[in-house]
């Protein structure tokens, strides 16, 4: 079977010519508007709603408060519990008596139109008894603050202690102990799409089919159905187009999905909501926000004896996701580091914020920060380069499997599968040129220029469970159906998974249709999030479409009369070897495997004849199946762990704290590589949002929980501008457990970039001694450095 | 009954006369009124730069304009670039070829930009590209195989896009 290589993808035509299917371009006929009001405060009672005059409004068909929707008006599902989170709450689709984050819902309108149901959300009179808000995080556990959720004493969700060997004693013994305090700011991940639903419920059928831009259909669909009394049988969630997720487009539920489809049953119309930007940045899920107090234990000669690492985690007014994020912090925190003895101490506190949930990383930039910021403390004490640092802790390729000790977010071991981590440093040193650096910067520096090398290195537990699916078919068209439960944002997976099928079934990628996120489609998976999409079903994929290669190869040896071993799939024929024009077309094979003597259009028709004889006794038998088609699964036993080394040279402007990126270096290890063109495009957009968090975004919330700065003009996301060219390189140590031998690559990206430029910015500013504690440093927050420096 | 105005527009080369609310975004009407759906919405503040349009050949963010001040004018969309589905305009083609895309949802925008850019500048730097299109947001592709599909269409055009 031939490799795989870079192809130009396929669901790109339709998205350049502007007949993508996003959310907001369904309009079915007879559709009505949603519009949502929400909380303008951070923590008030809602003393009493007068809804009278939006309802009289004669655009407007209904408004819904809490008490309209009754006992509908459930908490949503705590996705991922843990007996540690002792003290979980979850939302309701409307809040009832109070609110505990700006933006959560307080009433719906549903009117003829959205400029109409946007009047009427403004006519509906709230008396508001506003209440202290808990704002800053590392305070909201202390004694008298205000309380987020009343009956959850000093707003402490959970407290987690884990350990992993004897830290105690390793502290007692070492040389040298170092503690650094750091702070990692709250961000979102913004994708250029906000979110929407479009509900149709049919009265007749009592079916709902929706349109919703989640990266969980299935999830959705199932738990919807629930709450609506139907059978999962009769509901449908599509996820069509999706202008980019990033982990913000995965929650169970947003009130969205819970109300828009509620007013379509009420209703019998069609209802639409599309989220606006400024609803975005109030309402959808946010991430980052960490406080971490880390101590290293180290030897006389760097070596790391252990860790302990005391952090608090804001996770905003609700914990929708249980702990997930804080415990890949605590799991990935070791990074690619040997960490013999660890003991992780965090605190999830509540804080009237809008609610936090995995972002693009999901707890690993921060573990990253940490890790990598000892690994600086370690080397400026010990008067050793960090990459030294580095090598001597590195876990060894011949150590693999590498158990770090804890249980992973998926509740298996932490068990790094494979990789090589001081290759990719190497690697990562000889193409930035590492060597001739420190010459180049003393040169800059007499001429008033600082510059800076950063480096920084990660693990990336990918591809976790459950399981996904995949269903492929070929057509008597001879084109191949490919459908899947999870779904794509923009990963290429209508390219991917192609390429993994064409490949068994020896045909053109561009041949085979993936289908994504369609629950009538593919019934089965989870979802897209975690780095997981192709390594479950990229596998999954991968054996659906090695079974209706078993398929092809039995009828066609059988029609053409010869073995299984003889023949070859190639050009979407399956041909036999030496003897050239002995062939039989996938199409043509496609209509043979159905037993029907006859089929449509004239290829089809004339292999109808020619190839389905007639049989005695029944045409199928012994578990036979008509069509060339299978369905098959795959649930890997544990994650599999991608990593990489990013480096840079930066140069820092100390008049104006500007930093800018000279070059930028990216060694990365995601096993066999599907596409290399698509991998090193998420590796792109990934380390363009690690710049956008490490230098200019950070969600700015006032004492009240009044985020200040709520639009593009002033939450800065990185522009063209901004992002240098990323130099990639790739390196590929393949994953021992799936037969791809992939791992996932959507966040690595992201992960050490923060890291890294705290790294090239020390160095850039040795001459001021500046220290960086946390993230991200905006140009003003340099200034401040510098001037506390001197 | 809300006051609506008659206007006028061509739309991809085609004349369009429609009573419109004076409210009404001129990204709303290609949208919700035209079924235009390929232009998208970013941010309805004018910055991410998605629902980038061509007006009379400049390009304009028809999120900040009311249809009836696009009244006479000559409106370009992203439907209006190809000649047919089968043949995409060279700048689509340049995007396809260099991977230019990931969601394509900020695509429109970024292709109308790059139109009104080569349409201005024949050959242009690096430099001018990443200034051309910095009011243009993507949040998936890092902006690196975006200038890159503009460099190889401005190479493939020379000037005559």
């Amino acid at each position: 079977m031939a490799g795989f290589s870079a192809t130009r993808r396929n669901e790109d035509p339709r998205l350049l010519l502007g007949m993508g299917t996003f959310v907001d371009d369904v309009e079915p006929a007879g559709v009505l508007h949603a519009a949502i009001l929400r909380s303008p405060y951070g923590h008030a009672r809602i003393r009493s709603i007068d809804v009278s005059q939006a309802r009289a409004h004669p655009a407007v068909h209904a408004v819904y408060t809490a008490s309209d929707l009754g006992e509908f008006n459930q908490p949503a599902p705590l996705v991922v519990p843990h007996p540690n989170l002792t003290h979980g709450r979850t939302q309701r689709p409307l809040a009832v008596d109070k609110v505990c984050f700006i933006g959560e819902a307080v009433a719906m309108v549903v009117a003829d139109d959205r400029y109409v149901a946007e009047d009427a959300v403004d006519m509906i009179e709230v008396d508001w008894e506003p209440l202290p808000a808990v704002v800053d995080f590392r305070a909201a556990a202390a004694e008298g603050q205000a309380l987020v959720h009343d009956d959850v004493p000093r707003n402490t969700a959970a407290r987690v202690v884990q350990v992993v060997g004897r830290p105690e004693q390793a502290f007692a013994q070492a040389a040298h102990v170092f503690t650094e305090e750091l702070f990692i700011e709250r961000s979102c991940g913004s994708p250029i799409e906000a979110r929407g639903v479009v509900a149709v419920f049919d009265a007749r059928q009592r079916s709902l089919r929706m349109w919703d831009n989640t990266q969980a259909p299935l999830t959705i669909k199932n738990g919807l159905a629930n709450m609506l009394g139907l059978p999962e049988f009769s509901v449908d969630v599509i996820s069509p187009d999706v202008g980019g997720g990033f982990g913000t487009k995965i929650m169970m539920f947003y009130a969205e999905e819970v109300l828009v489809p509620w007013a379509a049953v009420q209703l019998g119309r069609p209802v639409k909501w599309t989220e606006d930007r400024r609803e975005h940045f109030i309402s959808a899920n946010q991430e980052r926000g960490q406080s971490h107090i880390a101590r290293v234990a180290v030897d006389a000669e760097g070596q790391i004896l252990a860790i302990e690492d005391v952090f608090v985690h804001d996770t905003g007014a609700y914990t929708p996701y249980g702990m997930v994020v804080p415990i890949i912090t605590v799991t990935q925190l070791p990074g690619p580091y040997k960490v013999p003895n660890y003991r992780s101490e965090f605190t999830v506190v509540y804080t009237n914020t809008p609610c936090v949930s995995p972002y693009r990383g999901a707890g690993r930039p921060h573990a990253c920060f940490v890790m990598e910021r000892l690994i600086d403390r370690i080397a400026r004490e010990l008067h050793l380069e960090p990459n030294e640092v580095r090598r001597r802790n590195f876990v060894q390729p011949d150590e693999f499997p590498w158990d770090v000790g804890l249980p992973f977010q998926d509740g298996a071991p932490t068990m790094y599968d494979s990789g090589n981590y001081p290759a990719g440093l190497a690697l990562a040193e000889e193409t930035i040129d590492a060597a001739a650096f420190r010459a180049e910067q003393s040169a800059a520096r007499k001429d008033g220029r600082y510059l800076g090398l950063g480096f920084a290195a990660y693990v990336e537990g990918t591809g976790i469970g459950p399981y996904e699916g995949a269903h492929v078919r070929v057509e008597p068209s001879g084109q191949v159906f490919a459908a899947t439960g999870l779904t794509s944002q923009g990963q290429g997976h209508h390219t991917s998974f192609a390429q993994i099928v064409a490949r068994e079934l020896g045909c053109d990628p561009a041949h085979v249709t993936v289908v994504t996120g369609d629950t009538g489609r593919f019934n089965w998976g989870a979802g897209t999030y975690a780095s997981r999409a192709l390594v479950t079903a990229g596998n999954a994929f991968g054996l659906a479409a090695a079974a209706v290669r078993e398929k092809v190869l039995r009828l066609a040896a059988e029609l053409l009369e010869v073995s299984p071993g003889d023949l070859e799939l190639r050009d979407g024929k399956a041909m036999v070897r030496g003897a050239p024009g002995r062939e039989l077309s996938l199409g043509a094979l496609a209509t043979a495997a159905n037993p029907i003597r006859y089929a449509y259009g004239k290829e089809a028709s004339q292999a109808a004849l020619r190839l389905v004889k007639p049989r005695e006794g029944a045409v199928l038998s012994g578990g036979e199946e008509p069509g060339l088609e299978a369905q098959r699964f795959f649930a890997p036993e544990r994650a599999t762990w991608a990593s990489g080394q990013h480096a840079a040279v930066i140069e820092v402007d100390p008049q104006t704290g500007d930093v800018r990126f000279l070059r930028y270096v990216v060694v990365h290890d995601c096993g066999t590589l599907i596409n290399p063109t698509i991998v090193e495009g998420q590796i792109h957009g990934g380390v363009a949002q690690g710049i956008g968090g490490a230098l200019y975004e950070r969600l700015q919330f006032d004492d009240n929980g009044q985020l200040v700065n709520a639009s593009f003009m002033d939450f800065l996301m990185p522009t063209a501008m901004e992002i240098p060219d990323i130099e990639v390189v790739h390196l590929e140590t393949p994953s021992p457990l799936n037969p791809l031998g992939v791992k996932g690559v959507g966040e690595a990206g992201t992960i050490p970039v923060a890291a890294l430029v705290a790294e090239a910015v020390e160095d850039a500013l040795a001459p001021f001694n500046v220290r960086v504690r946390e993230m991200p440093l905006s140009p003003a927050r340099i200034r401040e450095l510098l001037e506390q420096s001197v | 009954m809300p006051d609506r105005r008659m206007v006028s527009v061509i739309v991809n080369g085609r004349g369009v006369e429609r009573a419109v609310e004076p409210r009404l975004l001129l990204s709303d009407f290609l949208r919700h009124e035209l079924g235009l759906t390929g232009t998208h919405v970013g941010c309805e503040h004018g910055v991410c730069g998605a629902c980038t349009v061509l007006v009379d050949d400049q390009p304009a963010r028809s999120c900040l304009m009311l249809t009836v001040q696009a009244d006479g004018a000559s409106v370009t969309t992203v439907e209006g670039l190809a000649s047919s589905p089968e043949k995409l305009h060279p700048v689509q083609q340049a995007f396809w070829d260099a991977h230019g895309l990931q969601c394509g949802f900020c695509t429109a925008g970024m292709l109308i930009t790059t139109v009104a850019l080569l349409r201005e500048h024949g050959a242009p730097s690096d430099a001018d590209i990443r200034a051309a299109l910095s009011g243009n947001l993507c949040r998936c592709t890092g902006y690196q195989n975006i200038v890159k599909a503009v460099r190889l269409a401005a190479e493939r055009t020379n000037g005559r896009v």
